[in-house]
C-alpha cells in the first residue's frame, strides 16, 4: 500500500472567498487523501511553514483575489530554501491562462480554473504524487 | 408528491425541504379564524376547491398512465422540490389583504412604493473599482456618462481588511480587486468632479465601514455638501463576513459596537446614509441555497435591531436606515419568491416582534446583484444571457436598484466592453421588455405564491434553530452557518460532476478545443509603486502634530465607550491613514480568527 497523500489545502493572501478551497478539501478528502486546510489570510510564509510541519505531498492554494502573481512564485521560493522541491505545488480561482502559463513555466504544476470537476483534479493530485515520488 | 420522496431527492434535506410540501401551504401568522371566514378566502369567486381537486386527480391519473418523464431534477437550484403544476389548491390559504396587501402598505409582499417603477425605475448601480483612485474616477464618469445613476464602490483588498499599500500584508493585492484608498487624499481623488449631493454612493466596506464613511462626509465637507444632504450606503454588515465573505477584523463584540456607533452617529447627521446593507450576496455565492440566503440574512437583520435596541436606541430611530442586498441566481421563480418573502417577514417581525411604529422601520428595501457565481469560465458570452435572466427575476421581484455582472468576471476584472454590455441589460429590461409597466407582476401565480408562503415557512424553521444556539453570534462561533452553506456548496458541485445539474458549455453542451479570446483588464505593479508613493507623500506633508493627536484620542475612545465617529472625522481631516486607524484599534480590540474547518 502506498503512503496516504497528504495535502495542505491553503488561501494565501488576504482574499476571504473560501467556497473553491472548502469543495476542493471535501473533495480529496473523500478521494481518500489526508487533507490539511490551513484557514484563510495565510501569508507565504505561514504556508511554507505548514507544509515543513504537516510534512505534506501538496500544497494546493486558492486565489481569487488577483494575487496569485505575487502568492505562488514567493511560495516556491520559499519551499525551495526549505528543501522541499519535491513538493508539488498545485491551485486554482480566477488566474488568467497566460498568467497560469507563466507560473508553470516558473516551477507549479498544475492550474485549474472555474467549472473544473473535483474527480480530475484529484485524479491529477495521484498522478502529480506518483511521478515525484517515483522521482525520488 | 409524497413527503419521503421529497427528502431521499434532496441531499441536504434537513436545511431545505422544512415545511416545503404536505398539504397546506397556510401562512403561519394568518390562523386564528375558524375556516371559511370573511376574509376572502374559499369567497374569491365561484371556485370550488373540492371540485379541482378532483379534476386534479384525473389529470394526474392520465400524466402518470400516458405522459414521458424527462430524466432530469425537478427542484430550484437550491434543491427545493416542486409539482408539475400548481394550482387554486396550492393557494386556498392565501389571505390576499393579509398575505400580500397592497404595493407601498403592509405587510408589502408586493412591493416597498405604491407605485414602484411607474413612479421610478430601480437604481443601475455597477459595482467598480480598480487600480488607484485617478483610475476608478475615470470608470465611474464612464458609467454617468452612459446613464447609470448611482455609483458603487469596489475597494482592494488592503483597504477592506485595514492596511495601507505600503504595508507587507498588502503586497501584490494593490488596486487588483478594488480601488486603492489610504487616506483622505485618495478619497479627494476618487470623487473629483463628481459633486457629492447629485449621486447616491454605495461603499462595498465592512471592517472599515466608520473609516469610509468619515472620508465620504470628509469629501462633503470640501465640496460644501452638508453631511445631512449625502445618500449612500456603507454595507457595514460584520455578521455575513464571519458567516460567508470572510474579511473581518475585529471580534464579533467590537464590530458590533463599531456598528451601533454608526447607526447612532447617522440618525443625527447622516440621515439620508443607509448605516447598514445586510447582505445575503455573499452567503448565496459561498455556496449556500436560496432559502440560506434568506434566512440567515433576515436573521442577521434582526440581530442588527437587537444590537441598536440594546444600545438604548429607539428602534424607529435608526430601522428605517437598515437595507438589504440579495442574490439573483438562475432559478428565476424561486428568487422572485425569497424578495417576496423578505419583504413580507422583515414588516411583520419588525412591526409586531420589535415594535418598530413607524412604517419605514417596516420596509425591506434592497439591492440585487446577479450571482457572480452562476457564470462560466467557459463560453463567456452565455454569461450576457444568464445575467438577463437573473436581472430580469430581480425586477420582478421589486428591487430598488441592481447591478449586472459583466459576462468576462470568472476571467479577470470586467473590461470597460463588458461592463458596458452589463449596464446596456439593465436598460433592454427597463425600457424594452414591458415589465416594469406592472407591479409585482407575477402575485397571484399559484407557483409564485406557494413558492413565497414555502421560503416563509423555512425561514421561521431556521430562525427557531439559530435561537435554540444562542443567536447569531453563538451560531457563528458554533460554526452553523459556515457548515451548512459548506454543505450545500458541496452538494451542489456533486450534483453537476453527476450530471443531475447542466450548466451549458460545463458540464454539457461543451464546446471541445474552446480557447477563450475576450481583453482582459489587468492591474500592473506599477499600480502599487504610484499608491506607495502616494502614502508617503501624504504622511510626509500633513501636520504630524494634528494627525498624532487625533489618533491618540481614536484610541481613548476605543478603550471607553464615546461614539468613535467623531474621532475618525477627526483622524481623517488630519490625513491619518486609514492603516494608522485600524492599526491602532487592532492594538484594543484584537483580531478574530476562525477555527479552520471545512466541514
Amino acid at each position: 500500500m502506498p503512503e496516504r497523500i497528504r495535502v495542505l489545502v491553503a488561501k494565501p493572501g488576504l482574499d476571504g472567498h473560501d467556497r473553491g478551497a472548502k469543495v476542493v478539501a471535501s473533495a480529496l478528502r473523500d478521494a481518500g487523501m489526508e487533507v490539511i486546510y490551513t484557514g484563510l489570510h495565510q501569508t507565504p510564509e505561514m504556508i511554507v511553514n505548514a507544509a515543513v510541519q504537516e510534512d505534506v505531498d501538496v500544497v494546493a492554494m486558492s486565489i481569487l483575489s488577483g494575487a496569485h502573481m505575487t502568492m505562488f512564485p514567493r511560495v516556491m521560493e520559499l519551499l525551495k530554501e526549505k528543501g522541499l522541491d519535491d513538493v508539488v505545488v498545485t491551485g486554482g480561482g480566477i488566474i488568467p491562462k497566460e498568467d497560469m502559463d507563466k507560473l508553470v513555466s516558473m516551477g507549479v504544476d498544475r492550474l485549474f480554473g472555474p467549472g473544473t470537476d473535483t474527480r480530475e483534479i484529484a485524479e491529477y493530485v495521484r498522478e502529480a504524487v506518483a511521478r515525484k515520488r517515483g522521482d525520488r | 408528491m409524497a413527503d419521503a420522496e421529497t427528502k431521499k431527492k434532496t441531499e441536504a434535506g434537513e436545511t431545505r425541504g422544512a415545511g416545503a410540501t404536505g398539504g397546506g401551504t397556510g401562512t403561519a401568522s394568518s390562523g386564528g379564524g375558524s375556516g371559511g371566514s370573511s376574509s376572502g378566502r374559499g369567497s374569491s369567486g365561484p371556485q370550488d376547491l373540492d371540485a379541482i381537486a378532483k379534476a386534479r386527480e384525473e389529470w394526474e391519473r392520465k400524466v402518470s398512465e400516458s405522459a414521458r418523464v424527462r430524466d432530469a431534477l425537478f427542484s430550484t437550484i437550491s434543491g427545493q422540490e416542486v409539482k408539475p403544476l400548481y394550482t387554486p389548491e396550492d393557494t386556498r390559504d392565501l389571505d390576499y389583504l393579509e398575505d400580500l396587501g397592497f404595493p407601498g402598505e403592509f405587510p408589502y409582499t408586493r412591493g416597498v412604493r405604491h407605485n414602484m417603477y411607474r413612479g421610478r425605475l430601480w437604481t443601475m448601480r455597477q459595482f467598480s473599482g480598480f487600480g488607484t483612485a485617478e483610475d476608478s474616477n475615470a470608470r465611474y464618469k464612464f458609467l454617468l456618462k452612459h446613464g447609470q445613476t448611482g455609483l458603487s464602490v469596489a475597494f482592494d483588498m488592503p483597504t477592506i481588511m485595514g492596511y495601507d499599500s505600503d504595508h507587507l500584508r498588502a503586497e501584490g493585492e494593490v488596486g487588483v480587486c478594488g480601488v486603492a484608498i489610504d487616506s483622505l487624499h485618495d478619497m479627494e481623488v476618487l470623487f473629483d468632479g463628481i459633486p457629492l449631493d447629485k449621486v447616491s454612493t454605495s461603499m462595498t466596506i465592512n471592517a472599515p465601514a466608520a473609516i469610509l464613511l468619515a472620508l465620504y462626509i470628509c469629501v462633503g465637507e470640501k465640496q460644501g455638501v452638508s453631511s445631512k444632504d449625502l445618500r449612500g450606503t456603507i454595507q457595514n454588515d460584520l455578521l455575513k463576513e464571519y458567516i460567508a465573505q470572510k474579511s473581518w477584523i475585529f471580534p464579533p463584540k467590537p464590530s458590533m459596537r463599531i456598528i451601533t456607533d454608526i447607526m447612532e452617529y447617522c440618525a443625527e447627521d447622516v440621515p439620508k446614509w443607509n448605516t447598514i446593507s445586510i447582505s445575503g450576496y455573499h452567503i448565496r455565492e459561498a455556496g449556500s441555497t436560496a432559502l440560506q440566503e434568506l434566512a440567515f440574512t433576515l436573521a442577521d437583520g434582526f440581530a442588527y435591531v437587537e444590537a441598536g435596541i440594546e444600545a438604548g436606541m429607539d428602534v424607529d430611530a435608526f430601522a428605517p436606515r437598515l437595507s438589504f442586498f440579495f442574490n439573483s441566481h438562475m432559478d428565476f421563480f424561486e428568487e422572485i419568491a425569497k424578495f417576496r418573502a423578505a419583504r413580507r417577514i422583515w414588516a411583520k417581525d419588525m412591526k409586531e416582534k420589535y415594535g418598530a411604529k413607524d412604517p419605514r422601520s417596516w420596509l425591506l428595501r434592497f439591492h440585487t446583484q446577479t450571482a457572480g457565481c452562476s457564470l462560466t469560465a467557459q463560453q463567456p458570452f452565455n454569461n450576457i444571457v444568464r445575467t438577463a435572466l437573473e436581472a430580469l427575476a430581480g425586477v420582478m421581484g421589486g428591487t430598488q436598484s441592481l447591478h449586472t455582472n459583466s459576462m468576462d468576471e470568472t476571467l479577470a476584472l470586467p473590461s470597460e466592453e463588458a461592463v458596458h454590455v452589463a449596464l446596456r441589460t439593465q436598460q433592454v429590461i427597463a425600457h424594452e421588455s414591458g415589465v416594469p409597466n406592472v407591479i409585482d407582476p407575477l402575485g397571484g401565480s399559484y407557483y409564485v405564491e406557494a413558492l413565497t408562503d414555502e421560503m416563509e415557512e423555512g425561514c421561521r424553521e431556521y430562525f427557531r434553530k439559530i435561537d435554540e444556539l444562542g443567536g447569531v453570534i453563538p451560531a457563528i462561533e458554533k460554526g452553523f452557518f459556515q457548515r451548512d452553506i459548506a454543505k450545500a456548496a458541496f452538494t451542489y458541485q456533486r450534483e453537476l460532476e453527476e450530471k443531475k445539474r447542466i450548466i451549458v458549455g460545463v458540464n454539457d453542451l461543451v464546446d471541445e478545443g474552446e480557447e477563450v479570446k475576450i481583453d482582459l483588464l489587468r492591474i500592473g505593479p506599477e499600480v502599487e509603486k504610484r499608491q506607495r508613493e502616494v502614502v508617503a507623500k501624504v504622511k510626509g506633508e500633513r501636520d504630524s502634530g494634528a494627525a498624532e493627536k487625533a489618533l491618540e484620542g481614536l484610541k481613548a475612545a476605543a478603550e471607553g465607550d464615546d461614539n468613535l465617529m467623531p474621532h475618525f472625522l477627526k483622524c481623517c481631516r488630519a490625513y491619518v491613514t486609514e492603516g494608522e486607524m485600524i492599526g491602532v484599534l487592532r492594538e484594543v480590540f484584537g483580531e478574530y480568527r476562525e477555527p479552520p474547518t471545512y466541514w
